[in-house]
This record gives C-alpha cells, sequence and structure tokens, in this order.
C-alpha cells in the first residue's frame, strides 16, 4: 500500500490524461455515427454494407490496429492523435448498429403522425426521430464508453501514456498494487463516466424518468444486455 | 507507403517463414492457446448462460457479471496473472478465460431467452420433457445468437491472445513486440497485418456457421421479419384502442 501513499499524484495525473483519450474519442465517436446508423437505417441497401464495414473493423485487434494506423496517417506510433483516432473507429463500429436500432425503434405510425402534423424531413429528424431514439442511443453510448475507457489503456504498450503505464510499470517492476491500482482507477473511470451520461440522459429526456415501459425503453434494455 | 514496403519486405522474407519463432509456427501458437482458452471458457460459460436463459433464475447476476467484467482493462489482468504466476503459458491462458466468459455468457442466455414462450410451452404441450425442450427446441432456435457469443468472444481471445506477447512468449504479438524493442516498423506492421487477418478470417468462418445454423423452418419465415415491426399493433378501426395489457 506504501506505493499508493507515495504515488497518489502520479494516479491522479495519469487519470487527467486517460480522460483526455478517452472523452475526445467516446464524443467523436458518437457524434460521427449518428448520422450513419441513420443512414443505415433509411436506406436499406447501405444496411447491409455498412453494417458490414462495422463488423469487420470491430473484428480487428486493438494492439494491432494502432501498430497499423500511423501506416495510414503518417502520425508517430506513440503520438497520443493515434491512439485517439483508433479508439474512436471502436467506438463508431460499436454505435453505428446502435443507433441503426434506435432509429428503427421510432414507430412508423409516430413518423407518420409528424409528417401529417406538417413536420419537414429535417425538423422530424431533430424534433421527433431523434430524441425519441435517444434511450437506445444512450445505451450505445454506454457501451462504448466503458469499452473505450478500458481500451485506452492498451496504448501503454506502444508508449502512449495513460492509466495502462500503471500496469506497463507495475510488470516491469513487479509491483502488484501498482497494477491493482490502475485496474480499480480504470473501473472508477469507466463508472464515473457512465453515470455522468445516464444523468445527461435524464437531464435531456425527462419523458424517460417516469420508467415508463414502452416499446423505447424495452429496446434500450435489450441493446444494453445484448452488448454486454 | 514505405512503411508498407517494409512490412511486405519482412513478410517475404524467407528466413522468417522457418525455424523456431517463424511466422507459421508464431500463427500455430496463437491458434492453439485460442483455441484451448475458448474450450474452458465455453465449458464454464455456456452450460451457466443455457441454465439461466432456460430457467429464468439468476438473470440479474448474469447480466452484472457479463457487463461488469467488461470494464475490467484487459492489460491490467494479463500483467497482474503475469505477476502471481509467472513466466510461462499459465498466465495468459487463465487472465484470456476471465475474458472470454462475459461475451459467451451473454450469448447463451440471450439465445435460450430469445425463444418465443408460447413455443416453449406448445413444445411442453406437445409433450416434450425438460431435456427435449432444451435440446430441440431452445438450442435449435436459439443457436444464432449462441454462435453470435462464441464469435464475439472468438475475437476477443484473438486480439487478448496478441497482447498476451506482452507478458509470455507467444503468438503473433511477439512480432510486434519485438519490432517494437528494436524499433523495426516493418516486422511490427508485419505482425499486426498477420493478426488483422487471422481476425478477418476467423469472425468470417463465424458469419458462415451463424447463417447456416439457422433452422430451416425459422429462415423459411425471414423475410418478413427483415423490417421492425410496431412495437405496438396498429389501431384498428371499429375497435377501441387497448393499451398495455393485450396479450
Amino acid at each position: 500500500m506504501n506505493w499508493l501513499w507515495s504515488n497518489l499524484d502520479l494516479v491522479g495525473e495519469l487519470m487527467l490524461v486517460h480522460l483526455a483519450l478517452s472523452v475526445p474519442a467516446i464524443i467523436l465517436s458518437f457524434v460521427i455515427s449518428v448520422p450513419i446508423g441513420w443512414l443505415a437505417h433509411r436506406y436499406r441497401w447501405s444496411r447491409g454494407v455498412l453494417l458490414s464495414i462495422c463488423g469487420l473493423l470491430y473484428a480487428i485487434p486493438s494492439l494491432a490496429l494502432f501498430i497499423a494506423l500511423p501506416a495510414f496517417t503518417g502520425l508517430s506510433l506513440r503520438s497520443p492523435v493515434n491512439l485517439v483516432i483508433a479508439l474512436t473507429l471502436y467506438g463508431i463500429a460499436v454505435i453505428v448498429r446502435t443507433s441503426a436500432d434506435a432509429f428503427d425503434s421510432v414507430e412508423r405510425d409516430i413518423r407518420q403522425s409528424a409528417t401529417a402534423v406538417g413536420y419537414s424531413a429535417t425538423g422530424r429528424f431533430w424534433g421527433v426521430e431523434l430524441p425519441l431514439a435517444g434511450p437506445v442511443l444512450l445505451s450505445g453510448l454506454r457501451v462504448v464508453i466503458v469499452s473505450t475507457v478500458s481500451l485506452a489503456t492498451v496504448g501503454a504498450v506502444i508508449g502512449v501514456q495513460s492509466l495502462g503505464s500503471l500496469f506497463t510499470d507495475g510488470f516491469q517492476r513487479g509491483i502488484q498494487v501498482e497494477i491493482i491500482t490502475g485496474i480499480v482507477a480504470t473501473i472508477v473511470l469507466a463508472l464515473g463516466l457512465d453515470a455522468l451520461s445516464v444523468m445527461l440522459g435524464r437531464l435531456l429526456m425527462p419523458w424517460t424518468r417516469r420508467g415508463a415501459s414502452n416499446g423505447r425503453a424495452a429496446a434500450a434494455r435489450r441493446v444494453r444486455e445484448e452488448t454486454a | 507507403m514505405n512503411l508498407f514496403l517494409d512490412a511486405f519486405a519482412w513478410l517475404a522474407d524467407p528466413a522468417n517463414w522457418t525455424g523456431p519463432g517463424s511466422i507459421p509456427q508464431r500463427i500455430a501458437e496463437h491458434l492453439w492457446v485460442s483455441g484451448v482458452v475458448l474450450v474452458i471458457a465455453s465449458a464454464i460459460a455456456l452450460p451457466i448462460g443455457a441454465l439461466v436463459g432456460h430457467s429464468g433464475r439468476g438473470r440479474e447476476p448474469a447480466v452484472m457479471i457479463s457487463g461488469g467484467l467488461r470494464a475490467l482493462p484487459t492489460l491490467g489482468v494479463l500483467t497482474l496473472f503475469g505477476i502471481w504466476i509467472g513466466i510461462g503459458l499459465a498466465a495468459p491462458v487463465i487472465s484470456l478465460v476471465i475474458l472470454a466468459i462475459p461475451p459467451l455468457l451473454a450469448g447463451a442466455y440471450a439465445g435460450f431467452e430469445s425463444v418465443d414462450r408460447r413455443t416453449i410451452d406448445a413444445a411442453r404441450a406437445m409433450g416434450m420433457r425438460e431435456l427435449q425442450v432444451v435440446g430441440k427446441v431452445e438450442l435449435p432456435l436459439g443457436m444464432p445468437i449462441v454462435v453470435g457469443g462464441i464469435r464475439s468472444a472468438t475475437l476477443q481471445i484473438i486480439a487478448t491472445a496478441t497482447l498476451a506477447a506482452y507478458i509470455a512468449d507467444e503468438g503473433l504479438g511477439r512480432f510486434i513486440f519485438t519490432g517494437l524493442k528494436t524499433r523495426d516498423y516493418g516486422e511490427m506492421l508485419g505482425g499486426s497485418i498477420l493478426v488483422i487477418l487471422l481476425a478477418l478470417v476467423i469472425d468470417g468462418c463465424f458469419a458462415l456457421t451463424q447463417r447456416v445454423v439457422v433452422p430451416a423452418g425459422v429462415r423459411a419465415t425471414r423475410t418478413a421479419e427483415l423490417r421492425s415491426r410496431p412495437t405496438r399493433p396498429r389501431t384498428v378501426v371499429g375497435r377501441p384502442n387497448t393499451e398495455g395489457n393485450q396479450e
């Protein structure tokens, strides 16, 4: 335990570094995948293609992607940007499928009613489809938050600082407490961000608070469990 | 593109294809370790998942375990067992088994749960015994989802087995770590290309398997299910809209 008390500063600092790696990747992948997911939902022909690409992307082992990516981007292997891009790609691979499901979960009756009361296609997207797809989108985002925070630690083996550095350093110097601290800190960070996203969801989607057991809530639950 | 030339030069070098630590040997190691881990993890997780999905009991803990273990950083688990157990294959195998259990468990209980309760009731009404219900109804119908779980577990194992080369002399990841140490980008990238190809080929095999295991009867009615159904039946004119308890 001595190690922990004398290195609290280091752990705190690495947590911040870790946040700086994972939060941009999480936000980027969410912002990029929602329109792609909508495309996959809207046009049947694009669905198979887009979801297969995401499936392939998801199949690529992370370490191999971290190494291969600089060959395309020209960035240095140790550059944090390289890691953020790789994490974003993985995030996209996960959320695109969920966001296609999210838009599917909006009932056809509702879309037709919205059109009937005079919504334009764009207005309907922002005012009706996106908010109603929200709960399922949030469930996808939560999966990505947890997996991104956990995956970011792998960057440590190629020399990108993060909480994962506690694993590599602890392993090389044989300090068990250091590794356990790293695991706990990573999980705490993941759960913290997860809780934050749930709170944000409640704030932005007040209608989900009543815990109504409607189709979308059930779909959100299903996505969470399937991807778990 | 020079980097890719380096990688292809490394891949094409005959010296890398023979002797100890050669490419074929590393591929064999990678597949062997992944296979052993998959068998052990399946033996643990699939029966438990099937039991949970069949009985509906213990669902909450199963969801919590399969969801909670996700947050575990793989590198942390690997290095921790690496310190505890030391050099050798035991540490990576144990960590890989732990990390492979969540997707297998989730696939198994989701697969068994996905079977329509009415189909199971019908099977019972026809006089099937409990084991027959499991073996002849739930397993075949849930198979695509169970295989889906095995698929994601296998990909997870292959990816983590690459990382496991950090703590043990095993698998294709060795090329990546050797390359990192000697700053030989060609070797690193060559190793990565091999890992990616291996993962994609195996993923493709599973995608095919997932199609093949769909029972013929289900496949025949598939087309109707492609569009998502409304969760609430449309209101029929002349009948009151029955919200809530419909079944």
